[in-house]
């Protein structure tokens, strides 16, 4: 236990939304240290708050009061841009609804972290057909997402979550949009490319065909976290 | 990322020609009826316009217009003469009289132009067929080019020799001119002075205008100044005369409020599409947008994007509008009735400057979508 890294640590994370009557604490104090190199779940039920906290955890939202630390740096000291900078050189998402940029074709859209981070486009694209192979989608590069299935698209969502390798990466019910063939490919390719040493992987899921996948699972219910059970 | 930005605009072309056409339908719009009405307006002056040699008009201190003139006398002339700082002054005779096309019978209003005998002061520039000398035979007289095809039938080919007559005198076609359309579609008939006073009935007084040039060094309006004090008509320049001209029919006819409300219609209505299809482009974006800012793309770099998809909207729509509007004015330019309709290179820097803030203002409201959108929505 003790030879793990620490990638992730949530320190009494709070989250309010709204203000005045209408103040509603969606996140009550949350405390969890997620790994690295291991495929951790958040579960709970709906409604629970799992969207909330990998948001603040990926720093797409402040908390209300706490902080988290990412790779030793808490993000209460990376002001704004900095903040901005730091999630497109470290962070990898992966969407429910994909979120792929309809204009553009499977490799174009798995390109586009490198591009934010200033790479050439020729390199850039280059290096995203590599790991479009990785997710076996090679055949696939020249195509439009609306050309692909959900879990083509899926795949290529996590080939872009990839390409620039994060040391973060996070998926928000990757799963729930697919049927159950397409999601345990989904899951096993998160297992089988994502997952790799030096990097936190954190998969919010209600879906229990899944479970099996994590080597830790997070459980949260209302609002906190309530269980925390891991397999090694 | 710029060219992210491209792909995302050009991507789904149906969406690009529709942002795309709504901001040239804008721009055409806006550019069209605006020509029209400067056109039109331009055509009230068509009298000045066609005066190239003399840079001052006098005439009667009570006249409001160019089409009702109140002659004066010919002593005024000398009056004029005498006046310290004009170098020479001329008779110029305007009015309107009937035509009868003696092959057909047919009569025609036209407005009837007498050119002082010696100097010819006045006299088109631009002689189509004939020559400006043949004015000196007796009856002589030209036409311009619509006035022509009026007289003697659209599509007829020119043939000088043609007679009318005009005051029970006779008249024989010497040249075809181009000038300037007048408002009315009346022919203009070019003549001498001493010829048109015959063209009309008599009456005692008949010089419409004197037309004058200020001694070399003299600054045209000081000498009108000194006209206005010595002989009580009035005296203007030539640039003075136009818009003494267009003002009258933007006071005193429904022109000018008409067709305003049609230019401010086709204004608001053109800013309106063209703002309203690039902000709702960016809209249905807005998730789009949300999805590279949770990737990491700085609020700066939305920003060029955005401005980047406007620039290239604007542009090409602007390019597309103006196009359209000149192809329209250019394809309309042979026929006799449209002459003079034009499109003023005013009006296609009014447009351009029109769709810049249209697109500006668009791209703003847009961008406080993009600015204020909160990255975490892309996973709602
Ligand atoms: N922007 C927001 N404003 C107000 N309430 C919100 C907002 N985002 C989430 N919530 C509320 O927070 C709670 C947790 O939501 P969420 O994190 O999406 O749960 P989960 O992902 O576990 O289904 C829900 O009750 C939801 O309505
Ligand atoms: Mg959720």
């Amino acid at each position: 236990m003790s030879s793990k890294t620490i990638g992730v640590a949530c320190r009494n994370v709070i989250k309010e939304f709204g203000d005045g009557e209408a103040k509603i604490r969606v996140l009550h104090g949350i405390n969890i240290e997620v790994p690295t190199s291991e495929l951790s779940l958040l579960v709970g039920p709906s409604g629970c708050g799992k969207t909330t906290l990998i948001s603040i955890i990926a720093g797409l939202l402040n908390p209300t009061s706490g902080d988290v630390v990412l790779f030793n740096t808490p993000q209460s000291q990376l002001p704004g841009r900095k903040l901005v900078q730091f999630r497109a050189k470290n962070v990898g998402f992966v969407f429910q609804q994909y979120n792929l940029l309809p204009a553009l074709t499977a490799t174009e859209n798995v390109a586009i972290p490198l591009l934010i981070q200033g790479v050439p486009r020729p390199q850039a694209l280059e290096q995203a057909r590599h790991v479009l192979n990785y997710v076996e989608l090679g055949s696939r590069a020249n195509q439009l997402p609306s050309q692909l299935s959900g879990g083509q698209q899926q795949r290529v969502a996590i080939a872009r979550a990839l390409v620039h390798q994060p040391r973060l990466l996070v998926c928000d019910e990757p799963t729930a949009a697919l049927d159950a063939k397409s999601g345990q490919t989904v899951m096993e390719l998160i297992r089988e490319v994502a997952v790799q040493a030096g990097r936190v992987v954190i998969v919010v899921t209600h879906d229990h065909r899944v479970f099996d996948y994590g080597d830790r699972i997070i459980e949260m219910s209302d609002g906190r976290v309530v269980n925390v059970t891991s397999k090694n | 990322m710029n060219w992210v930005a491209w792909k995302m605009l050009t991507g789904d072309r149906a969406k690009y020609f529709g942002t795309v056409f709504g901001v040239a339908f804008g721009v055409l719009l806006i550019s069209q009826q605006t020509s029209i009405f400067v056109s039109l307006m331009r055509r009230t002056a068509a009298t000045v316009l066609n005066v190239r040699d003399a840079q001052i008009w006098v005439f009667d201190q009570n006249m409001q217009n160019t089409e009702e003139v109140k002659p004066l006398s010919e002593s005024d002339l000398n009056r004029v003469r005498g006046v310290p700082g004009v170098d020479w002054a001329v008779r110029f005779f305007k009015s309107q009289a009937r035509a009868r096309n003696l092959e057909t019978g047919e009569f025609r209003q036209v407005i009837l132009i007498g050119l002082d005998d010696t100097t010819m002061v006045g006299a088109p520039v631009k002689i189509l067929a004939g020559s400006l000398a043949d004015l000196r035979r007796p009856d002589a007289f030209m036409v311009d080019k619509a006035g022509y095809e009026y007289l003697f039938g659209v599509g007829e080919p020119i043939r000088l020799g043609r007679t009318i007559e005009m005051n029970d005198t006779r008249g024989v076609l010497v040249g075809v001119v181009d000038v300037h359309a007048p408002f009315e579609t009346f022919p203009i008939v070019y003549t001498r002075y001493s010829q048109a006073v015959r063209f009309v009935p008599p009456e005692r007084k008949v010089m419409s205008f004197v037309l004058a040039e200020p001694e070399p060094g003299v600054p045209p309006r000081e000498v009108c100044q000194r006209i206005e004090q010595a002989t009580k008509f009035q005296a203007h320049t030539r640039n003075e005369m136009l818009w003494f001209q267009v003002g009258y029919y933007l006071r005193s006819t429904g022109i000018p409020i008409n067709f305003g409300i049609t230019i401010l219609l086709g204004f608001v209505v053109g800013t309106a599409i063209a703002g309203q299809t690039f902000y709702l482009f960016t809209v249905e974006n807005i998730k789009q947008f949300g999805a590279l800012k949770a990737m990491g793309v700085t609020n700066l770099g939305l920003t060029g994007m955005v401005l980047l998809q406007a620039t290239v909207v604007g542009l090409v729509g602007y390019g597309l509008g103006v196009g359209m509007a000149a192809l329209f004015f250019e394809s309309t330019k042979g026929l006799t009735h449209l002459a003079g309709f034009y499109m003023p290179w005013q009006v296609a820097v009014l447009a351009a400057v029109a769709v810049a803030v249209i697109i500006v203002c668009a791209s703003f409201v847009s961008l406080r979508r993009v600015w204020v959108l909160e990255p975490a929505i892309v996973f709602r």
